[in-house]
């Protein structure tokens, strides 16, 4: 038997050691999930979700059509590393069995199948083969060029902003780069000395061995790119480019339907491992509005991965979700930012005994709960339009927090104070569910997520008044009035990526006024500034990020700016550019301006944009 | 005796040579914007707690620069960070970081002692 030459054996390291590593830790990982996630595996492993799995990895994992979405160049680089690598190794092993005649064939023999076969290909369809893999070498150098353009300019690539690099990525990267580069020199030099090669690397070989002493450069040529291959695989581990491996496996699990809960768990860790840090999270993040540019998805994955969070980055975001749709790998970005908050602050929960329960008095006829929430307390014109659309629909109430009412528990939530929150959820379950009404109605989208999602509220219907003033609309009980005012939406972020509601808050607002479409709305909608979820951050802060997105609103010279939140409304009330209101005052001024027209006072456009500012 | 409804106060002194100052310190240095507060209560009178129960923001203030803490610990564990406090604060005051700092460091405290 004869042994294989020498230089495989970088490679053969590399290969198997991070074969051994991924099948460790995936198992650990595994092991780490909850009893009910790994009963999810096993009832899913044997149906379709297993091959929709492996369509979304030849989709995104592969093809990368989301970052295709965001910008072509940048998805053509990542396909034609991914996507050409993949097809690379595919089709050098049927170029392989296809000589060999084995399906046995080892990895290096495919792998460095133009040193070990020095005569050129004489069938088709080895002639075919060996062509098309020239063709694909081809196609992943292209990638590979542009990934070195991407350093030098990423904002040609359609991004503002790349992440800063640490030792274990430099070395991965520097590794890749030089794979593909270092293959296409050693095939051609091979090609120079036997002429083995095909349509590229022949000429290639031969203008090499014209210019160079190609019999004394072949070997330290494949022992580079074996090298390289090698390096690669060792420094995988403690590289950004652990998620190749891993994003697979993430995939698998979210579709067999597990999700980030409350708690680290196996599968939060392997979201964590499944961020490349692309950055595309970056330019999405209003926090570098206000000039904070530390704090943002990436990094925060990437200090949970090497274990050194500070508080002061965890609690600087505003939880508003705006990088979560940009996420080209779909990782849960801010359920993975809660399993930290809940983490770190876990030892001080309060237990709120002081909250004691008196009887519950509420009227049988009562038809709806009416739950203003603590922010509303401070924008009282809500409140009272609320009050007035109330007594025009004739709808029987009972305002539950008009007098002295613990809090929601969202704001607790949603700095990581879950256990202190289920103690005022449980506190405000029991009333809400002693008053006998069949239907919450919420002015706030904080309290509107709580109660939707934490609350156990059996045969309770919760919704956001958005939602329920369009249903009186279409149930006829409110009288519809068109007012002549250019108003744009602003979404709040707990409703509309929150919660999904989007639609009913323009539906209603188109029977009142005329609503204007804008750049960043639903999806993309901006964030107010004011979050609750961001303890860190400073006023002035807060207040560049509003004045921010007030630019683009006043931009589209609206006579109002409308918004179904509270805290939005106060935050962007404050910068005194544009009148600010509720959709609640919209429909209620619109509602007094009809009544005032049946007995002949109608205001004109001038008199009504005098009572917006009010 | 008679019972004129009043009582004898306990005695109250602070030593401040037994000061422990590092929990002050240490909220002004991690908060700032706490340093600023004028004493104007806004943030007492719009209290969702303090509906509820015997609790004053405001005072919370007083207590960590006397280094009350255990009256501290146990006043701010009734805070529900439900954040109104915050908006109408006239001078901008970040108090949902400022308790949970409080929270937080009080606990650092007891455990290094």
């Amino acid at each position: 038997m004869d042994f294989p030459p020498s230089f495989i054996l970088p490679f053969t390291i590399g290969l198997l050691f991070i074969s051994v590593f991924l099948v460790i830790i995936t198992g650990i990982w595994i092991s780490g999930l909850p009893r009910i996630d790994k009963s999810r595996i096993i009832k899913s492993i044997f149906t379709r979700k297993s091959l929709q799995a492996i369509r979304e990895t030849f989709m995104e994992a592969l093809l990368h059509r989301k970052i295709f979405r965001k910008n072509p160049v940048l998805g053509y680089m990542h396909m034609s590393l991914a996507f050409g690598w993949f097809l690379l190794i595919v089709v050098g092993h049927i170029d392989a069995v296809n000589h060999y005649q084995t399906f046995s064939v080892p990895a290096y023999k495919a792998i460095f199948m133009r040193y070990f076969v020095t005569e050129p290909a004489t069938t088709l369809s080895g002639k075919m083969l060996a062509a098309s893999m020239d063709l694909l070498l081809l196609f992943v150098l292209s990638g590979v060029m542009l990934a070195y353009f991407k350093r030098l300019n990423s904002r040609m690539f359609g991004m503002k902003k790349t992440t800063k690099l640490k030792m274990g990525d430099r070395i991965a990267l520097s590794a890749l780069w030089l794979i593909f580069p270092l293959r296409f020199l050693a095939e051609g030099v091979s090609a120079g000395i036997h002429h083995n090669g095909s349509i590229i690397s022949q000429p290639t070989g031969q203008l090499l061995a014209s210019a160079l002493p190609v019999q004394s450069i072949e070997m330290p040529l494949w022992w580079a790119y074996s090298g390289a291959l090698g390096m690669f695989f060792l420094a995988l581990p403690v590289s950004r480019y652990m998620h190749i491996p891993v994003e697979v496996v993430m995939i698998f699990l979210r579709k067999y339907g597990i999700k980030v809960q409350k708690r680290v768990s196996g599968y939060s860790r392997i979201q964590v491992y499944s961020c490349s840090r692309c950055g595309i999270c970056l330019d999405s993040c209003q926090m570098t509005h206000a000039d904070i540019k530390d704090t943002q998805s990436v990094y925060v994955l990437k200090h949970i991965r090497n274990k050194n969070l500070t508080d002061e980055k965890l609690f600087n975001c505003l939880l508003c979700g705006r990088c979560q749709p940009d996420c080209p790998v779909g990782l849960e970005l801010n359920n993975l930012r809660m399993t930290q908050r809940i983490e770190s602050t876990k030892e001080y929960n309060s237990s709120y005994e002081y909250l004691k329960n008196g009887p519950v008095v509420v009227s049988p006829q009562t038809e709806v709960i009416y739950f203003a929430g603590c922010m509303t307390h401070l924008t009282p014109a809500i409140i009272k339009s609320m009050k007035e659309i109330f007594a025009v629909a004739g709808v029987k109430y009972w305002f539950m927090d008009e007098d002295k009412t613990a809090c929601c528990g969202r704001p607790l939530m949603q700095v990581g104070q879950y256990e202190a929150a289920k103690k005022l959820i449980e506190h405000n379950r029991e009333k809400i569910m002693a008053s006998g009404a069949k239907k919450l109605v919420v002015s706030c989208p904080i309290c509107y997520k709580v109660f939707n999602e934490d609350y156990a509220l059996p045969g309770i219907s919760v919704q956001h008044h958005s939602e329920y003033l369009l249903e009186l609309m279409a149930d006829k009980r409110l009288p519809i009035n068109k007012l002549p005012l250019r108003v744009v939406y602003h979404d709040p972020c707990e409703l509309g990526r929150g919660s999904g509601i989007y639609h009913q808050p323009r539906l209603l607002l188109d029977e009142y006024a005329e609503v204007i479409p804008i750049k960043n709305e639903k999806e993309a909608a901006f964030c107010c500034g004011g979050s609750l979820a961001n303890i860190k951050i400073q006023m002035d802060e807060r207040n560049q990020i509003r004045d921010k997105a007030m630019d683009e609103y006043l931009s589209y010279q609206p006579d109002v700016l409308a918004t179904a939140c509270p805290l939005c409304k106060k935050t962007f009330a404050k910068s005194r550019d544009l009148p600010v209101h509720d959709i609640a005052e919209i429909v209620c001024m619109a509602i007094r301006q009809k009544k005032d027209a049946s007995s002949d006072k109608i205001k004109s456009k001038k008199e009504l944009k005098m009572e917006l500012w009010g | 005796m008679k019972n004129f409804g009043y009582s004898i106060i306990k005695q109250r002194t602070i030593d401040y040579d037994q000061f422990d100052g590092r929990l002050l310190n240490e909220i002004l240095e991690m908060e700032s914007s706490f340093k600023v507060c004028l004493s104007c209560g806004g943030c007492t009178a719009t209290c969702s707690a303090g509906d509820l129960v015997s609790f004053n923001v405001r005072r919370m203030n007083l207590l960590l620069r006397r280094g009350e803490t255990m009256e501290l610990e146990s006043e701010i564990k009734k805070c529900m960070l439900c954040g109104k406090c915050m908006l109408v604060c006239p001078r901008g005051i970040n108090l949902r970081n400022v308790i949970m700092l409080i929270k937080k460091s009080i606990l650092k405290y007891k455990l290094s002692g």
